[in-house]
């Protein structure tokens, strides 16, 4: 049940490059990144991409298919027809290394600059209790494998470079909601997500969740419910009298 | 073209986006649904006339409440507090910024018109047509942050549709009964009941914002339900806006006697 | 020789999972300067596929569980040939270093009284196993790298650096450890992106380089598994220990072609999931062996009960150790009640609601529907062994995890010893956080423990170079390999002739290929430069795969007997005399030699831990004179 396919590869490195064609065989029930691989050891031994676990649990092969952020070894070849040319190059936002091989730095950067998990004080390890109700939510963000797909696929900084300096992306975005959320954290971070991390940038646009290969509902679980937190702060005069007569 | 090229070392492609799907349809999609709604709304409010039925009690969603001194006999539940100040100023308009503002600075209509009239982006890895970008960290887009007041300002508006749909149970002759434009009317106020408790907004006030929801119990309960609305609030935006529409549209038929409304019971 | 980068550091750590995380740390907290160097990016290592969860007896969700049990299981597990200091010191510290996570910010299933849940797995007596559903390998790996981030952040605060004291080398491979008189110096390496060279200066290495499974053709490893960290001791001269125990996990994915191998995690058995045959059967009922039959059930009425009641009924056989269910399963689909892609039915749609798998287990809901189309909750999996751990690794001394090289130490899936023939699920990821703490600390002792640093001899440095550039000069030799093609040809062989059942004479065989694969790796030789080349990467890993190979082979053919994770149709019997001995492997010229060392003997009091009966399917009848005896 093999067939031959039209393959088109962005090969070249930050100084030029160019889409460069292929014509590969492909077998039932192969993903995009056996395509790749096979080019490796028959007709192109120094293609360079990134993987490791080929099972979509490492968000090592990220890059983009016909235009789409994907993950290369979870994108079926049977999503294609037989006769459709394939275009895979490499993440836009980020700078690229070789071929489909990005300079992903910016987003480690960015990961130090959150603060935190803050733990509270006098609590032994062992005396953590915690109901499963209560950490729910920070999971769901925890099943993050950091492919920087919604990072690249945003269009704060896929559009506007300059962003990046101010704009962590819906990956530390997300971060810092579900330290937020984490039942027995004490830093308070909802200052500096707006101030120094970008939230106001992000115009909801759900880009990010569309690409999101964990199905992590980014922007309705966790960029919208920080910006509300960082309204009840900032923008909302209610509770700003209300925190007032609290404190009082 | 900022993306593709210049000193930020990304890989060189020129072309705007590399995606073959039909990636345009949906922002097309939703810029005509957006644009003959708006069309329909100001023909309607403008027209001041046709938006109350008395044998049936049937008042159109973007006439109620009625507040002026000009509404017609009858469709004046909740008293006249505003005079008549011309042909101009016709009675939606003491009310639509409200059910407007709600709309509009609602996160899904955000994302829906943030997408398909200013472009940014039109879709997912489709690069956008401006040179800067600021999002919603400025006057005015910095307002949308308070979208949580008209949250509460779209509640009492909703019991209002309620009370419409409520008395609309009247038969020709006074006493109770049921038609075609009653059941419309009670869908119409479900869908917008539903649209509203699903806000964003409404998911933070009634539990979002804890920290420990088994210390909450009451309130993890209300927003575990409208957390399951909340994740249907895009097609509920949709139902609501297209049912608003239509409710409005039969009652005008039935208003101006095009149509006569179709009578299950008295 | 142009100018290499180079740094220096107190301690180095080559490995970014678990065991090297967990090391960096401790380091770091011991007031070192540590570098982390891996091959991939941070947060990518292997240790981030681990699902089922990590074993540590807390007690938690029955209260009888405690180290002792876990240590009784462990040794069990392997067939009595762990290290047992090992062993010991595995089942006292885990519950620590599991909380120890929870204050990195993890955040593990609760049980309802707010602690960590746990869950059952093959081998393990109680609910041992800390998780979060499917991904626990994902949150250890997460919390540990934020730990790092977060110290990081303490020597920015202190110092305006984020990388005063932890710098992270990523993607970064090293290839061979310098030394100076006998101990270690540093260690060399490439950077994966632009092919320049780097070294190291460092008083102390520790070794976490993980497995060897990229050697064999259906595994659950990734690239990253070809052996270096045991290629990199040998040639340091540190020795191997226990490297004919691999372990082949039952549960890999069969069908489609090109995710043969994947890993589908043992909880689906421990959440009630059943092996069944074509027929229908379950046919584990016909695989408990006699060292078991008390603990197992017999009957399937006995078996289901024991999901709600465990106190009272013996387990389901399905959760057997490892290397017994890998064996049953192989030999179903050899005996022709297979399925028709060659495996046996895994079934769990019809033992817990949908809505209860798709909680449980969501990465193998996603995982079956995204790769094989097949709906989980709906129809039973199809699965087959998989080449899994290396029981085998580096000999370390228990209690600081160094090596026999002063400066060298290992943690991790790279040291040997602690597993013994077998490991027991979720025993790997506690075994990192164990023995990576203590390999950190022993590192940082030893390095306050020395007068003066070592030297690097700049001739060391330019064989090391030279070593890793060979293979661009490999086409001047004459005759001239694919390395793709020779990696697939090791694959091939390790997998038929060194497998899960082996034979004296196809082991012979293997190791004759090897031999042949030793040459032509030599003659392996990669195009185009050395910027982010993975044909050049792979060329210099396949030296490392073929040396540890070799060891698996060598080792295998000596072993004559079964046990755990090595199985000899030759020799199908445990044989006590086998156990009392460890296979010890060292560099011998470009080969291995091996060599029969004691096994120390157990303390007596852990011992005694052990009734009589049971002690006496594994030690001979002298071994046991005067322990257990009734007064
Ligand atoms: C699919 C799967 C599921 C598993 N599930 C479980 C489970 O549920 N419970 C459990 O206890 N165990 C499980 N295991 C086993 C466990 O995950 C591994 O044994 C463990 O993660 C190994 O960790 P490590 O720290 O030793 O090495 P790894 O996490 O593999 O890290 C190795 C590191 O070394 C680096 N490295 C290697 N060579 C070099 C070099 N030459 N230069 C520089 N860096 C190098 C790599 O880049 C990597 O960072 C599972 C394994 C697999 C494959
Ligand atoms: S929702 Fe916000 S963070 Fe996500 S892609 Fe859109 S703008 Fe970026
Ligand atoms: S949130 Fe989703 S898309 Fe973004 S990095 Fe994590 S897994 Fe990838
Ligand atoms: S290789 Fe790990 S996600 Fe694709
Ligand atoms: S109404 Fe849409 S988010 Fe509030």
């Amino acid at each position: 049940m093999s067939y031959k396919a039209n393959f088109r590869i962005w090969r070249g490195d930050d100084e030029g490059g160019e889409l460069a064609d292929f014509v590969v065989e492909v077998n039932e029930g192969e993903v995009v990144l056996d395509i790749i691989h096979r080019l490796q050891a028959t007709q192109a031994p120094d293609l360079a991409v990134r993987w490791n676990c080929k099972a979509g649990k490492c968000g090592s092969c990220s890059a983009e298919i016909n235009g789409r952020p994907r993950l290369l070894c979870m994108t079926r070849m049977s999503t294609f027809t037989e006769d459709e040319t394939i275009t895979v190059t490499p993440l836009r936002t980020f700078p690229v290394i070789r071929d489909l091989v990005t300079d992903v730095s910016y987003n480690y950067v960015k990961a130090r600059e959150v603060p935190s998990f803050k733990p509270p004080e006098g609590l032994k390890p062992g005396e953590y209790r915690m109901q499963q109700v209560d950490v729910e939510r920070s999971q769901e963000f925890r099943k993050c494998i950091e492919c920087f797909l919604c990072q690249n696929t945003c269009h704060v900084v896929r559009d506007h470079d300059e962003n990046k300096e101010s704009f962590s992306g819906p990956r530390f975005l997300m971060r810092i909601s579900e330290l937020e959320m984490h039942p027995l954290d004490t830093e308070d971070r909802v200052e500096t997500a707006q101030a120094d991390h970008g939230l106001g940038f992000c115009n909801i646009t759900k880009c990010c969740t569309d690409v999101c290969p964990e199905h992590i509902q980014i922007t309705d679980n966790a960029l919208i419910p920080l910006k509300e937190r960082v309204a009840d702060r900032r923008y909302d005069p209610m509770q700003h009298l209300f925190r007032r007569i609290r404190k009082q | 073209m900022t993306a593709s090229t210049g000193p930020t070392g990304r890989a060189r492609i020129e072309a705007r986006t590399l995606r073959t799907d039909r990636w345009w349809l949906s922002p097309l999609l939703t810029a005509a649904g957006l644009t003959a709604f708006v069309v329909y709304g100001l023909v309607r409010t403008f027209a001041n006339a046709h938006y109350w039925v008395p044998q049936y009690n049937y008042l159109a969603p973007f006439y109620s409440p009625c507040l002026s001194e000009v509404c017609v006999e009858g469709s004046a539940h909740f008293g006249r507090w505003f005079p008549d100040l011309g042909w101009l100023i016709t009675p939606p308009l003491f009310v639509l910024p409200f059910v407007l503002g709600f709309r509009f600075t609602c996160y899904y209509y955000r994302k829906a018109y943030y997408r398909s009239f200013w472009l940014s982006p039109p879709a997912c890895a489709v690069a956008e047509p401006h040179s800067k970008y600021t999002g919603e960290r400025r006057f005015p887009l910095v307002m949308q942050n308070l979208h949580r007041y008209f949250f509460y300002a779209a509640i009492p508006v909703a019991s209002v549709l309620t009370y419409d749909a409520v008395i609309a149970f009247k038969g020709a002759d006074g006493g109770v009964g049921i038609g075609l434009g009653t059941l419309i009317m009670l869908v119409n106020v479900a869908l917008i009941w539903a649209y509203t408790l699903s806000c964003h907004s409404c998911r933070h006030i009634v539990g979002g914002k804890l920290t420990h929801f088994s210390r909450h119990p009451v309130r993890y309960r209300l927003w575990t339900l409208v957390s399951k609305l909340n994740g249907k609030h895009m097609q509920l935006a949709w139902a609501s806006l297209i049912s608003v529409g239509l409710t409005d549209l039969y009652v005008a038929l039935v208003a101006s006697g095009v149509l006569t409304d179709l009578r299950l019971f008295n | 020789m142009s100018e290499i980068e180079r740094h220096a550091y107190d301690v180095v750590v080559i490995g970014a999972g678990g065991a090297g995380l967990r090391a960096a740390i401790e380091a770091r907290e011991q007031g070192k300067r540590v570098a982390i160097v891996c091959k991939s990016l941070f947060g990518k290592a292997h240790t981030v596929m681990a699902e089922g969860g990590i074993a540590a007896a807390m007690g938690n969700v029955n209260s009888r569980d405690n180290w002792q049990v876990h240590f009784r299981d462990t040794m069990r597990g392997g067939k009595f040939l762990n290290n047992w200091r090992m062993a010991e010191l595995h089942a006292r510290e885990a519950p620590d270093r599991v909380w120890e996570l929870e204050t990195y910010g993890a955040l593990f299933d609760r049980t309802k009284d707010g602690r960590i849940s746990q869950r059952n797995f093959g081998g393990h007596e109680y609910p041992r196993l800390a998780h979060v559903g499917d991904r626990t390998g994902l949150e250890l790996i997460r919390s540990l790298q934020q730990q790092i981030v977060s110290l990081q952040q303490q020597d920015f605060r202190d110092s305006g650096d984020y990388e005063a004291r932890i710098r992270v080398f990523a993607e970064c491979t090293v290839t061979e450890l310098l030394k100076d008189d006998g101990a270690i110096a540093g260690a060399f390496g490439y950077w994966r992106e632009t092919g320049r060279f780097v070294l190291f200066e460092a008083p102390a290495v520790v070794l976490a380089t993980g497995g060897v499974g990229k050697s064999f053709k259906v595994t659950s490893n990734s690239w990253e598994y070809t052996g270096d960290g045991h290629a990199l001791a040998l040639r340091a001269g540190a020795s191997l220990i226990n490297m004919e125990f691999i372990q082949f996990h039952p549960t890999g994915m069969v069908w489609p072609p090109s995710v043969k191998g994947i890993l589908v995690t043992e909880s689906v058995r421990g959440d009630g999931g059943v092996l069944r045959n074509s027929e229908g059967r379950r046919f584990m009922f016909d695989y408990i062996p006699e060292v078991f039959k008390d603990k197992y059930a017999d009957n399937e009425a006995e078996a289901d009960r024991w999901y709600t009641d465990p106190d009272s009924n013996r387990r389901p056989p399905e959760l057997l150790p490892r290397d017994e269910v890998a064996r049953a399963i192989n030999s179903e689909v050899k005996a022709g009640r297979g399925t028709p892609h060659g495996g046996v039915f895994l079934d769990v749609s019809t033992r817990l609601p949908a809505e209860e798998i798709r909680r449980r287990l969501p990465s193998m809901h996603h995982q079956f529907k995204e790769l094989a189309d097949v709906d989980i909750t709906a129809e039973p999996m199809e699965v087959g062994p998989t080449c899994h751990y290396v029981m085998g690794g580096v000999e370390v001394e228990p209690d600081t995890a160094q090596s026999r090289v002063p400066g060298l130490f290992a943690a991790g899936e790279v040291a040997g010893g602690m597993h013994g023939s077998n490991r027991l699920g979720g025993n790997s990821l506690s075994d990192l956080l164990v023995f990576g703490r203590r390999a950190g600390l022993g590192a940082a002792s030893y390095v306050d423990g020395l007068s003066a640093r070592p030297a690097i001899s700049q001739s060391d440095v330019d064989s090391a170079a030279q070593w890793a550039q060979a293979p661009f000069n490999a086409a001047e030799g004459g005759e001239v390999e694919n390395p793709y093609t020779v990696h697939t040809e090791l694959q091939q062989s390790m997998n038929d002739l060194v497998g899960i059942i082996r034979k004296g004479g196809e082991i012979e065989q293997a190791l004759e290929n090897l031999e042949q694969l030793k040459i032509r790796a030599r003659n392996a030789a990669v195009e185009g430069h050395r910027q982010f080349n993975p044909g050049w990467h792979l060329a210099i890993d396949l030296r490392n795969m073929i040396l540890v190979s070799e060891c698996v082979a060598r080792a295998a053919l000596l072993r004559t007997e079964s046990r755990g994770g090595h199985t000899r149709d030759d020799y199908p019997g445990m044989d006590p005399l086998w156990r009392k001995q460890v296979l010890r492997c060292e560099a011998d010229g470009d080969g291995i030699a091996v060599t029969s060392l004691p096994q120390p003997e157990m303390r007596s009091d852990l011992l005694d831990l052990f009734e009589r009966e049971e002690l006496q399917k594994y030690y001979t009848d002298s071994e046991l004179a005067g322990h257990g005896e009734l007064p």
